[in-house]
């Protein structure tokens, strides 16, 4: 509303000092215009004066002064009395200067009715050589009537602007401004904390819906944000409150029971084991948080995945032989990313872990099988393992933080491997995809690092 | 986490070393464990006493908390790196992940240890950065005991016996021999070995020393390599 009255006001006084700049433009171009004929004027009067003196220079201006349309022609005496022309009365002081007169000055021409008033004219005054002074001029009506009409039309021209600025105002500012205050109300109620509530969008998608829209994303992302911090802390509540337990017990418990050197020092050992279990899921939380937190955290350079895979597969070989599963791989060479190493080399590593884990329970000899290739424009890494697999309806659920299906609670572990996983490919632009290893037989777990 | 028995220590000449902590409990903590381990420990609480100290004196290793009051500990590493005093420093912080240990190690830090760590673990990186027990850098074969790596023939002979190692072990026993002497633990050769920095959930370092183990030392009389208890390994010969 301000800023409409604002720029109304700034074209008003532009339009205003254009249009006097215009009328003195024209009015000094026509004043010239006056001086110029007066001047013509002059010569022809001197030509009569000098071929037949006073008389003939009187002869001539009475003739002229009955001409329709005639210029100001005034002749008088040294003391200043009219003697002949077409002007019955000039203001006072006009005829004691020679020269042209400073500024347009008020006359009354003969038979003029009473009451009207004076015309104003400019004249030049010039000084015979007997003391008679004669006065040639020109009304101004015409300038003068020329600049008031274009004043009018301006004020006219004005007045409209300002009607339509208002109508327009009414129409669009208006309703920009209703919208907005829609907008506002929405985000206080936002801000009150009801992080579900949207930004109106009015369907046609102009500027105003497209940033709606745009705050909108932020608000489901924010919104995930929050669900994701308040999950967090609700399950760092319950599952770091059992180890904690857990470590108390073994405390009260060494305390209570026998006071020798050996059973003290076995209590201390179980529970820093027990405290660095702790530390492992603290940092394994702080290490989601902030690889969720975005790309500014981790430098990325070009990294050549096919050597990570490697590298990973060769650290965990061993490991896998000595829990009793056969690790095969198949690795396509030179397939290099932008990412970060060290977070893909633990992305593949916990992968590789879980399925150490979980595919070497059951008799006979688990396999593990790693591949690297390029299809198309994706980049897949895939882990698949003959353990039992995730059911199909829980996929989405383990990848959050602290989820662990309930046959697997058994075994050692933070909850927190996949999750993981899954922060770093969204950081790397891909996704973690889970699947079965045999679909038909729905075993098996694929877990596929797709990089986009 | 201390479980060094001390006949398991490496012998010990005087190791003087500083320890820049505001943490007035955790610094208590480790002068005395410092010290207990036969090193001379200098403590400053703040940025600015720790500059000072660590210009006016001369020490083995500086190990640095990186958030201090006064002044931080990355600055006070990029100044003495810049008034050329070399001195080892180990930079300790709350912060550990990824990118953090690459600014650390950026501002001229040797190492990086976050928070909250084992002292077995500490103390085994300030061995390693304060003594050249080991061989040297530029020595190309090494030896301990009987046992010879020759570090350009990519070669490895115990008793004049040929030994045949893969890629990865060979970089293992190497790293394990140029420390030879001195206590290492599973995250330094997780990091010098295969340049990773997280923390596996799997022994899988132990399984990769019992294999190489298994190479060195079967059909030999003497053990070399030892696991040393809630540390690490140790690799050194028998007295």
């Amino acid at each position: 509303m301000r800023l409409s009255a604002l720029y109304l006001g700034l074209f008003a006084i532009c339009a205003v000092v254009l249009v006097f700049y215009v009328t003195d433009l024209t009015s000094s171009l026509l004043t010239g215009q006056t001086k110029r004929v007066v001047q013509d004027e002059i010569q022809v009067l001197a030509n009569f004066y000098r071929r037949g003196g006073v008389t003939l220079l009187i002869n001539h201006i009475d003739r002229r002064s009955r001409e329709p349309g005639a210029n100001l022609y005034t002749i008088a005496a040294p003391n200043g009395k009219i003697l002949a022309g077409n002007v019955e009365s000039l203001q006072a002081g006009i005829l004691d200067a020679k020269g042209w007169t400073a500024r347009p000055f008020t006359y009354r021409r003969f038979y003029q009715p009473e009451g009207t008033p004076g015309h104003r004219a400019l004249a030049e005054v010039i000084f015979l050589s007997n003391g008679m002074r004669v006065l040639v001029g020109r009304d101004l009506g015409e300038p003068t009537k020329f600049r008031s009409m274009i004043r009018s039309s301006l004020a006219l021209a004005l007045g409209i602007m300002l009607v339509g600025a208002l109508i327009i105002w009414f129409v669009i500012g208006r309703g920009a401004l209703l919208r907005i205050d829609r907008v506002a109300q929405a985000s206080q109620k936002i801000m009150a904390g009801d992080l579900a509530q949207r930004l109106p969008i009015s369907g046609t998608g102009d500027e105003f819906d497209r940033l709606s829209s745009s705050l909108n994303s932020m608000l489901v992302r924010i919104e995930k944000l929050n669900v994701g911090l308040r999950q967090v802390s609700d399950n760092i509540a319950h599952d770091l409150k059992t180890p904690l337990t857990r470590l108390r017990n073994k405390a009260e418990a060494a305390l209570a029971g026998r006071e020798d050197t050996a059973s003290y020092r076995l209590a201390m050992e179980e529970m820093i084991e027990e405290s660095d279990q702790l530390i492992r899921t603290f940092n394994a939380l702080l290490m989601i948080s902030r690889v969720e937190a975005g790309s500014a955290v981790a430098q990325m350079d070009t990294v050549d995945l096919s050597a990570i895979a490697r590298d990973t597969e060769e650290l965990y070989e061993p490991v896998a032989e000595e829990a009793g599963a056969t690790m095969t791989s198949d690795i396509s060479d030179g397939i290099v990313v932008s990412g970060n190493r060290e977070l893909i080399g633990q992305a593949i590593s916990n992968l590789i872990e879980n399925a150490i884990k979980y595919s070497t329970d059951g008799d006979g000899g688990s396999t593990i099988r790693i591949s690297l290739e390029q299809h198309k424009r994706n980049i897949i890494l895939s882990v698949r393992d003959s353990g039992p697999g995730i059911p199909e309806n829980r996929r989405n659920d383990v990848v959050k933080r602290f989820v662990r299906l309930d046959e697997s609670r058994s075994k050692p572990g933070t909850g927190l491997g996949l999750s993981l996983v899954d922060a770093i490919m969204g950081l790397h632009g891909g996704r973690l995809e889970l699947a079965s290893s045999d679909e038909i037989k729905q075993t098996g777990l694929c877990a596929r690092m797709v990089f986009g | 986490m201390i479980c060094t028995s001390s006949e398991e220590l490496p012998s010990i000449s005087t190791m003087k070393i500083l320890v820049i902590e505001d943490d007035l409990d955790a610094a208590a903590y480790l002068v005395k464990a410092f010290n207990e381990a036969g090193i001379v420990t200098d403590h400053a609480s703040d940025g600015d006493l720790g500059f000072y100290l660590a210009t006016e004196n001369t020490y083995d290793v500086m190990v640095i908390d990186r958030m201090l009051p006064k002044r931080d500990g990355l600055s006070i590493v990029s100044a003495l790196r810049e008034k050329s005093i070399e001195t080892p420093v180990l930079i300790l912080s709350a912060l550990g992940q990824v990118d953090d240990r690459v600014t650390g190690l950026r501002a001229g830090g040797d190492d990086y240890l976050p928070k909250p760590y084992s002292f077995s673990e500490l103390l085994a990186r300030v061995e390693v950065l304060g003594r050249r027990k080991g061989m040297r850098d530029n020595d190309t074969v090494y030896r301990i005991a009987d046992l010879e790596l020759d570090r350009l023939a990519h070669e490895v002979h115990r008793a004049g016996q040929r030994i045949t190692l893969q890629p990865r072990e060979f970089r293992l026993l190497e790293y394990m021999m140029k420390h030879a002497g001195q206590v290492v633990t599973r995250t330094m050769l997780l990091e010098n070995v295969w340049d990773y920095h997280f923390d596996p959930q799997t022994n899988v370092i132990d399984v990769h020393i019992s294999r190489l183990r298994s190479k060195i030392e079967k059909g030999f009389d003497q053990a070399l390599l030892r696991t040393v208890r809630g540390a690490g390994y140790i690799l050194k010969a028998e007295n």
